[in-house]
């Protein structure tokens, strides 16, 4: 591409790579927990002839094809990336990087397939079976992320291959490459964080409903189930997260030396909150509680436990100061943010405990409205922390990131194409969902059908409102 | 074992083309459909037909990037450093198209229905453009073996890429307008079957007017494939030919059900042809199906998901046709006795 400006495609790549990702991240939680929560109020509304349950339902699985939509197409944005961004690192692993994807490929069939048969459903079957055509959406989302986390995890921990003489992967094991060391906890960290994050995002637009006074039975209700399943979710997380920094303790000490900011091995080693590394090896700034990162890491050992400093791995198999500073402010991001989110959790849950009902005072719905975006910083936090924590490995300790990338100089033109189409469509995403919240406020509790999988009105031309009438009146 | 998963490949392939593909030609059909009074009727139609289930048909080019990527990964890397520009231009029309058909479909005003109207319907005709010039640059032998970049620009701006990308629109287009006849027909619009018949018909003669011209531009320019063509995979051509044919004479006589079937099996027997007219070969050429292989473990996994695929999926993808078209006929009952 002798005609474009010849720029490194390394830098370029990286941030390509990481837009694209934290962007179909945000979509994520959604696609797995949102039909989850819908399936809580259809339950609900089948079984407690429930009507305002079943209005909600209904919407969150007409909110659901619109934003599974966009979750579709950024990632198959990422499908491609893989090649264009990094296609030694493709042709080289593929064989063995490319197993966990192959199942993934499989839940997103059956995911794309249920959620329009669910949508469907709704004119068409009767309400027993057509509750149960959700329940594969559920499981699809699970598996998927299961799925794409093992292979990210196998980046972490590569296994289940061997490379020949030639460097090439040869006797590849495929269920040692799904089950890699790292998998079973971080993929149960994402899972967890798919409905933690997903209860909150949608918990926080019925809080800030609530506060701008729609505190009618349904906006209650959205609330009630979107945060109840995020509240449950975080705790768990918490512990979950616990174990996991004690894995990556044992099993990937540069990434755990970026994450508590330890320059040299010592014990009795500080947790430091903020604070950053200098280029001299020296951490300036910060406040230090004695001996915390070490009691962490074993609580057996308390704080003679030893950490791995940075300075005992060569500098350039070790993320850069700039890049370790990066991962130690995420970590400070994702515990913090975490904390903060348990803490309201154990807000909701007491007062369920001593009042029988959720607050609803101001005091607690502004915190909630906040949640969202919280829980979605602490997420993507928690990316940065394992991806930038690997640098500047892509496969950690067989091929480093600057040996995957791609050749092309041209990669600073699609990254600011990217960029500016996924701002535009992020634009569009919130005003298309705002129309949406408008519109069905202004039917009242009509329901209408025609989302992008709806059912088809009767005749091409002619407007939807005899169907919504009729809808509306066979609901009950 | 190799050669059961170029199978598979070709299989996820021919299947994108079918039932991706059309969803393409319909935005075709929606870009050239007229100024917004005009255009309304047959815009509308096309919303209908392809609105629920474009999302599972687009999983098949996951399902092809996936088994390509796993199960012939240098090939894999070739195709994606040489073909980075279209490529990348295809990734950016998914975005669009996906997104503003989605988009589209919930906003009722007018004026900005018309903008993602337009954004999706002109990323439908880009995004075949650039997969056909994928496979004419493959197909013309333009990608090198072992993970290195050919040209990357006269690798897809040549002879058989410029072929492979209008036979690639003019394909869907015409994929899309068969079924259109059919979706007008369930929804009782017989003006519009006839408006999709008419442009069935000129659609297929295009088609077989390039694809008879591409005889010529292969000849030219990609001998290996030509002779394949021309031999191993005569007889995929000729039952190409016939279908096509055979459905241009039922749409002629406006048998529809027929006309689809057969349009089916004319697109389908090309893209099987063009996969067998260049057997040995993944990469013509240069680099063997074998030779690219993954490890027979990997291939065992990819088979062991595609079997399981057939048992899971595809009945589940039945239902969701079934309950499409059934949804169809229900409504129109529906309306009937309002
Ligand atoms: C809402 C989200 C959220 C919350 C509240 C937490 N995390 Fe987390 N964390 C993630 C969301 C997340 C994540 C985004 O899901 C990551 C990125 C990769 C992964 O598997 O999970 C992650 C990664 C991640 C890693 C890196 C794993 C690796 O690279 O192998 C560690 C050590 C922790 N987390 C630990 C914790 C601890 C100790 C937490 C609380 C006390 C915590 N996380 C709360
Ligand atoms: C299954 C999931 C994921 C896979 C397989 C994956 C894979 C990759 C790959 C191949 C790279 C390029 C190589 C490198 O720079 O190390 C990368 C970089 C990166 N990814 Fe991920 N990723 C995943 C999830 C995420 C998510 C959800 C985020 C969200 C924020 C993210 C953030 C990043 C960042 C920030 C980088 C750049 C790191 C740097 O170069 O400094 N990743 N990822
Ligand atoms: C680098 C990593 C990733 C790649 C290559 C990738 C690829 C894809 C692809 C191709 C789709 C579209 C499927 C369709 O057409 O329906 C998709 C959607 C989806 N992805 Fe990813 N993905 C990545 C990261 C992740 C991560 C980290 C998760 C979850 C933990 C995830 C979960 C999902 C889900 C649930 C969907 C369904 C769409 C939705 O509901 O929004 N993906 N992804």
């Amino acid at each position: 591409m002798s005609w474009v400006l010849a720029v490194d495609p390394l830098p370029w790549a990286r941030a390509q790579m990481a837009f694209t990702l934290a962007t179909h991240i945000i979509l994520v939680p959604l696609g797995v927990s949102w039909a989850c929560m819908a399936l809580i109020a259809n339950y609900r509304a089948i079984k407690k002839h429930d009507a305002d349950a079943l209005l909600l339902a209904q919407r969150w699985s007409k909110y659901m094809a619109v934003t599974f939509a966009v979750g579709a197409v950024t990632g198959t944005v990422l499908t491609f990336e893989f090649g264009l961004l990094w296609p030694h690192f493709m042709g080289k692993f593929g064989d063995a990087f490319g197993i966990p994807f192959t199942i993934e490929g499989l839940f997103f069939f059956l995911e794309a397939i249920f959620i329009a048969i669910y949508i469907y459903g709704w004119k068409r079957l009767k309400p027993w079976p057509h509750f149960w055509t959700g329940v594969p959406i559920v499981i699809a989302g699970i598996g998927g992320t299961v799925s794409v986390v093992a292979a990210n995890a196998w980046m972490n921990q590569p296994a289940g291959f061997t490379l020949n003489s030639a460097g090439e992967v040869v006797d590849v094991e495929p269920l040692k490459v799904i089950f890699n060391a790292a998998m079973p906890l971080q993929s149960l960290h994402m899972l967890i964080a798919a409905y933690l994050v997903g209860g909150f995002m949608i918990a926080s637009v019925y809080a800030g409903g609530m506060l701008r006074g729609r505190r009618d039975r349904y906006h209650r209700l959205g609330f009630l189930i979107a945060f109840t399943v995020a509240a449950i979710a975080t705790p768990i997380q918490m512990f979950v997260g616990d174990e996991l920094a004690r894995w990556v303790y044992n099993n990937e000490p540069t990434k755990f030396a970026a994450i508590e900011l330890v320059p040299t091995t010592a014990d009795d080693v500080p947790e430091t909150l903020f604070g950053h590394l200098n280029d001299d090896g020296t951490v300036s700034g910060g406040i230090e509680i004695p001996g915390l990162a070490s009691i962490l890491s074993d609580p057996t050992e308390g704080t003679s436990t030893p950490i791995q400093g940075l300075d005992s791995f060569p500098a350039n198999e070790r993320p850069t100061t700039r890049q370790v500073n990066t991962v130690h402010l995420a970590w400070d991001l994702m515990v913090g943010l975490g904390t903060m989110l348990f803490l309201l959790s154990l807000w909701y849950a007491a007062a369920w405990v001593f009042r029988r009902n959720f607050p609803q005072t101001k005091w607690f719905l502004w915190p909630a409205a906040l949640a969202g975006v919280a829980a979605v910083v602490a997420m993507e936090a928690g990316w940065v922390v394992t991806e930038v924590g690997r640098q500047p490995w892509i496969v950690v300790d067989y091929m480093k990131v600057k040996q995957a990338a791609t050749g092309n100089t041209g990669v600073w033109v699609t990254f600011v194409a990217i960029v500016a189409l996924y701002i535009g469509v992020a634009i569009t995403l919130m005003l298309v969902l705002r129309t949406m919240s408008r519109r069905f406020r202004a039917q009242g509790d009509e329901v209408e059908l025609d989302g992008p999988y709806g059912p088809r009105d009767p005749s091409p031309i002619a407007p939807t409102s005899k169907d919504v009438a009729q809808v509306g009146a066979q609901d009950d | 074992m190799a050669d059961t998963i170029a199978v598979v490949l070709m299989f996820g392939v021919t299947a994108y083309a079918l039932f991706g593909g059309a969803d393409f030609g319909a935005g075709f059909w929606d870009l050239i459909a007229g100024g917004a009074q005009r255009g309304a009727r047959p815009r509308s139609v096309i919303g209908h037909a392809i609105g629920p289930v474009w999302e599972a048909n687009h999983v098949w080019l996951i399902f092809v990037l996936v088994v390509l990527w796993t199960g012939f990964s240098e090939a894999f890397a070739s195709i994606a450093l040489t073909l980075f520009v279209p490529l990348s231009l295809a990734a950016l029309g998914i975005v669009l198209r996906g997104s503003s058909f989605a988009f589209r479909k919930e906003v009722t005003r007018l004026s900005s229905q018309r903008n993602f109207g337009a954004a999706f319907a002109s990323s439908s005709v880009l995004v075949p453009y650039c997969m056909g010039a994928v496979a004419g640059a493959i197909a013309s032998g333009r990608v090198p073996a072992g993970g290195k970049a050919g040209d990357p620009w006269s690798s897809w701006i040549n002879p058989t890429s410029i072929l492979g990308g209008v036979l690639a629109v003019v394909v869907c287009a015409f994929l899309s307008a068969v079924y259109l006849v059919w979706d007008a027909r369930r929804l009782d619009d017989d003006d519009m079957v006839e408006y999709f018949r008419r442009r069935a018909v000129v659609a297929s003669m295009v088609a077989g007017a390039v694809a008879a011209a591409g005889v010529y531009v292969l000849y030219e320019d990609a001998r290996y494939v030509f002779d394949g063509l021309t031999s191993r995979a005569l007889p995929l051509v000729i039952i190409s030919a016939v279908c096509g044919l055979g459905s241009l004479w039922l749409l002629m006589r406006q048998a529809h059900r027929g006309a689809r079937l057969l349009a089916m099996g004319a697109v389908a027997s090309v893209v099987v042809g063009w996969g067998v007219a260049q057997w040995p070969y993944i990469l013509p050429e240069s680099l063997k199906v074998s030779a690219a292989a993954a490890p027979d473990p990997t291939l065992v996994t990819i088979l062991i998901v595609f079997v399981v695929a057939a048992i899971v999926i595809l009945p589940s993808l039945g239902l969701l046709y079934v309950l499409d078209q059934k949804s169809l006929v229900e409504s129109d009952a529906a309306s009937a006795d309002a």
